[in-house]
């Protein structure tokens, strides 16, 4: 990178005025104290039609600060955690703080639930790469993209590399601190027919540049879910199987997990409230967190509270087992916290995973959907109705692109009528899974 | 140059420059760094913005919170190329490593002067105030329970309450290499209240809100905490009553006012220019041509007072306009920055917005709508036999390549016989824009804008935008629902 970052200087810097917060906290009257602190830095190439379009260099920092006097809370930050900006917004926490009503589920994390185990999770792999060979990888990526036959233009491809520092400490003395990275590389095509423009896209994500995918591969991938878009009609209204393809399935799995987030449970605003210890999946699927794996994409010792995470498994042989909660999402539930602040980190799926043939063979008729559109998600009811594109299946074999059409069901529904979980599963996210297929769902075309 | 626009000026310099021993005159030496060798247009863009916001929850405010977030991005352009940085700090020393840095896209070529600063008379589109100021912690508080009580008293079945109060008090300042001396001043609103009713075990949710560009005591002079509050209810209700909506393709009625989100996926975003130019837009190089009905006219107008998505001038510095986008079912022009303008031999329309200093701008949306027609909206729906009457909607997006759109309806009915009958959840609409826009048969008298509550996000920028329609029929479009 053509900026220096030094991450080490960065962690002590952001720790002492962490520590710098928390002190001025307490002297201005503050009981309890909490600092989040962070600085990014990173490059951003892309290119597009072999040429470079943007070269954005960023560095992002940022402190926030919590403070509580007796059950009273106030919040502030600010995008620069320079000494004058921390005392400016711990007073203007403090000044809040003399507004907002008593919550009798204010405050920190029970001191005893602080991380004492804070291993290296091996998650910082910084890219000491220049802007020419960001450009380059971008240029090789979109090169092969458009070199398939059948590609009419390039929507362009991009290289993102970045790193940074956060800090987590609070007034139990509790001060966490953990430099990340993260690198990708993505590209979008368009191809074209007498019917129109199709585009679609593929990318490579990974904290460890040696974990990306080659630059060619993901321009051909891309070039390759491109083209199959082509000729597309629009399938027929009627009940039927629904094969989601990996990133979709990770997406209902999100679903599943807001659902299950102390703040929409105590707000009511969920469709899973009081369904602890029932059926929701068959009883061959589980699914869990594994927070301290090592290098993964969500690893953290310790959460938003700075509560020791650890391996919560959220659907135990199709039941409900635990919520997700924070400390103050668990008082005002009256449960105990689940080391869930800031949400659920690297979920995994443990279930008899199926090839990509046998699920379809097992669908028989249906569609395959490989692109979701719009918000149609309600996370009160779990109905479910959304934009689609994919692909139809006939006698378990994909016969041809399907766009311009809806599903619609309900995700309890959905989930219970989970029929099998493929073994192509993605890992690029922090949730990995393969497919899903769902039992039945309304298709809207023609 | 009105007295006006030098008392901007001054104010944003004083806010933005000072703090850092920086003035106006200085900037040409600012931006003498990001004008390297073969570079032909470069942009400061300073920005400082104040965000507070309130929220109740269980009858008391348990939470508020301040945020201060500033700084200044250098742009470089060099043909088709834009190169980018931006620090937090405003002084001497950022804008050289930041403008050196911009510059470095390309290396070799003319070195262009810094054309002098000369202000850009602009009209204001709303007061320059400080939206924050003028109510007391006291006060903002006050409405906040006031919204509480009267949606928990109108209805027992209402469980949960939910609501906030925004404001962003935000000062910009860009100055650009051909001569763009500009800043705003701009004040940006929002009350919110959402509701949970249960009901013989069922669960829905009700929301309602709005805002604009102006101080926060308007908000409580207009009593829209007692207004949302209710508005919500009554969404939550109607939705307690639902059913399962319909799927298959039908005529659809889109009430008027927000559903013109529609007209924001199915139309806007497939006119701004840099997808034209790109050519990967379904309306690129459709210009002169008919891409909806006779009567259909759509505009997207930054000039209206007070409103969410108003810019005096925009994040360049051009003034913010009016633009007809589709006259009577022709495309007539497309939004557009000064780089994509440029690109395409046409003319910045005001529509060049960034999320913030860390981010490039873009051509985006301001205010867009569809101007009214002559149908009675009481005989738009007596049209329909059986169809969909859709009056409020959660979201929506688009494919702006296939012209694919979708969004889905937060609030719905079913028509038969010409009469709206039940209410009914979860529908989505799908379909492709020029089509879609094809397929208007019918447009209403009764043109309102939305109430000032939408959020447009492209390319993972988020800005503040208004939409607006009269009630409108689509002869057949994709619903997406459970019932067979």
């Amino acid at each position: 990178m053509t900026q220096a970052f030094d991450a080490a200087a960065q962690q002590t810097l952001l720790e002492s005025r962490a520590r710098m917060a928390l002190e001025l906290a307490r002297r201005l009257g503050a009981d309890a104290c909490e600092v989040g602190a962070s600085v990014d830095q990173g490059v951003g190439v892309s290119v597009r039609e072999g040429e470079v379009e943007t070269v954005e260099l960023s560095r992002d920092q940022g402190i926030a600060v919590t403070v509580y006097v007796g059950q009273r809370k106030g919040s502030a930050s600010s995008s620069d955690a320079g000494e004058a900006s921390v005392r400016a917004v711990v007073e203007k926490a403090l000044a809040i703080a003399r507004h907002t009503g008593e919550d009798p589920a204010s405050g920190l994390a029970d001191a005893r639930l602080m991380a004492t185990e804070l291993p290296d999770l091996d998650v910082h792999h910084p890219w000491p790469l220049t802007i020419d060979e960001a450009t380059d990888l971008a240029l090789r990526c979109e090169s092969a993209g458009r070199g398939m036959a059948g590609i009419r233009s390039s929507d362009g491809a991009s290289l993102s590399s970045g790193e940074g520092v956060r800090v987590y400490a609070n007034s139990h003395g509790f001060l966490g601190s953990q430099c990340g990275s993260r690198h990708s590389l993505s590209c979008m095509l368009i191809a074209e027919d007498e019917n129109g423009m199709q585009r679609d896209y593929d990318y490579t994500s990974a904290r460890a540049p040696r974990d990306l995918a080659e630059a060619e591969a993901v321009g051909e991938s891309a070039a390759r879910r491109t083209l199959r878009r082509l000729g597309a009609r629009r399938p027929a209204t009627g009940r039927m199987p629904v094969l989601f393809d990996p990133t979709l399935a990770a997406g209902l799995v999100g679903h599943l997990m807001g659902a299950l987030a102390g703040g929409a449970l105590y707000r009511q605003a969920s469709f899973l409230c009081d369904r602890l210890d029932t059926p929701l999946f068959p009883e061959w699927f589980s699914l869990g967190e594994r927070p301290m794996e090592v290098g993964a994409m969500a690893s953290s010792p310790f959460d938003g509270d700075g509560v020791q995470t650890r391996d919560n498994v959220f659907v135990r042989d199709g039941r409900l087992a635990s919520y997700m909660l924070s400390a103050y999402s668990a008082r005002r539930l009256g449960l105990q916290t689940t080391g869930n602040a800031g949400g659920a980190r690297n979920l995994r799926i443990t279930a008899p995973l199926q090839g990509r043939e046998a699920l379809l063979a097992r669908m028989g008729r249906g569609v395959l959907v490989t692109e979701l559109m719009g918000q149609g998600v309600n996370g009160v009811t779990g109905d479910y109705s959304r934009g689609a594109a994919g692909f139809w299946v006939e006698d378990g074999e994909i016969r041809h692109p399907v766009e311009e059409f809806t599903i619609a069901g309900n995700l309890e529904t959905m989930f219970q009528g989970l029929v099998g979980v493929g073994d192509d599963t993605d890992t690029r996210g922090s949730i990995h899974t393969g497919s899903w297929l769902v039992d039945e769902m309304m298709v809207g075309g023609s | 140059m009105t007295s006006q626009t030098h008392a901007m000026l001054d104010e944003a310099s004083a806010v933005l420059l000072t703090p850092g021993g920086l003035d106006l005159a200085a900037l040409d030496d600012g931006l003498g760094h990001a004008m390297g060798p073969g570079i032909d247009y470069a942009d400061l863009y300073f920005q400082r913005s104040w965000h507070e916001g309130w929220v109740l929850e269980d009858g008391e405010v348990k939470e508020a919170s301040y945020n201060i977030d500033g700084g200044v991005g250098v742009r470089a352009l060099a043909g088709e190329k834009t190169g980018f940085a931006y620090s937090n700090q405003i002084t001497a020393d950022a804008l050289a490593e930041t403008g050196r840095t911009a510059a470095g896209i390309v290396r070799r070529g003319e070195r262009r002067a810094v054309a002098p600063g000369v202000a850009m008379a602009s009209q204001a589109r709303y007061a320059g105030v400080d939206p924050l100021t003028g109510l007391s912690a006291e006060d903002k508080i006050a409405m906040l329970k006031l919204a509480d009580r009267v949606a928990r008293a109108a209805d027992p079945s209402v469980a949960q309450v939910s609501a906030s109060l925004t404001g962003v008090h935000e000062v910009v300042l860009v100055r650009a290499s051909d001569g763009t001396l500009a800043a705003d001043i701009r004040p940006l609103v929002r009350f919110n209240v959402s509701v949970i009713a249960v009901r013989n075990g069922r669960r829905e949710r009700g929301s309602a809100g709005g805002g604009g560009r102006y101080a926060m005591a308007r908000l409580r002079d207009e009593n829209v905490a007692e207004r949302y509050a209710r508005e919500a209810v009554r969404q939550a209700l109607v939705n307690l009553e639902a059913v399962e909506a319909p799927a298959g393709q039908m005529p659809v009625v889109l009430g008027p006012g927000w559903p013109g989100i529609l007209l924001h996926e199915a139309v806007g975003h497939g006119l701004e220019g840099d997808f034209n130019r790109k050519g990967s837009s379904a309306f690129a190089g459709r210009i002169g041509e008919r891409v909806a009905s006779p009567g259909v006219t759509v505009v997207d107008d930054a000039t209206l007072a007070d409103r969410r998505g108003s810019l005096s001038v925009d994040d360049e510095g051009t003034p913010g306009q009016s633009t007809t986008l589709i006259e009577d079912g022709i495309l007539t022009g497309y939004m557009q920055d000064k780089l994509n303008a440029r690109l395409m031999g046409m003319a910045p329309t005001g529509n060049a917005r960034r999320e913030s200093f860390a981010h490039l701008p873009m051509p985006r949306m301001t205010n867009t709508y569809m101007r009214a027609g002559s149908d009675d909206p009481a005989d738009i729906l007596k049209s329909v036999k059986r169809g969909l009457y859709a009056v409020s909607f959660g979201g929506g997006q688009v494919d702006i390549t296939s012209g694919k759109f979708v969004f889905s309806a937060s609030e719905a009915y079913l028509i038969e016989d010409g009469r709206i009958t039940a209410p009914v959840k979860g529908a989505t609409l799908i379909g492709n824009g020029p089509e879609a826009m094809g397929r208007v048969s019918m447009i209403g008298h009764d043109m309102e804008l939305d109430t000032g509550i939408g959020v447009c996000g492209k390319e993972g920028q988020g800005v503040p935008v208004g939409v607006g329609q009269p009630t409108l029929k689509l002869d057949e479009l994709t619903v997406g629902g459970t019932a067979s």
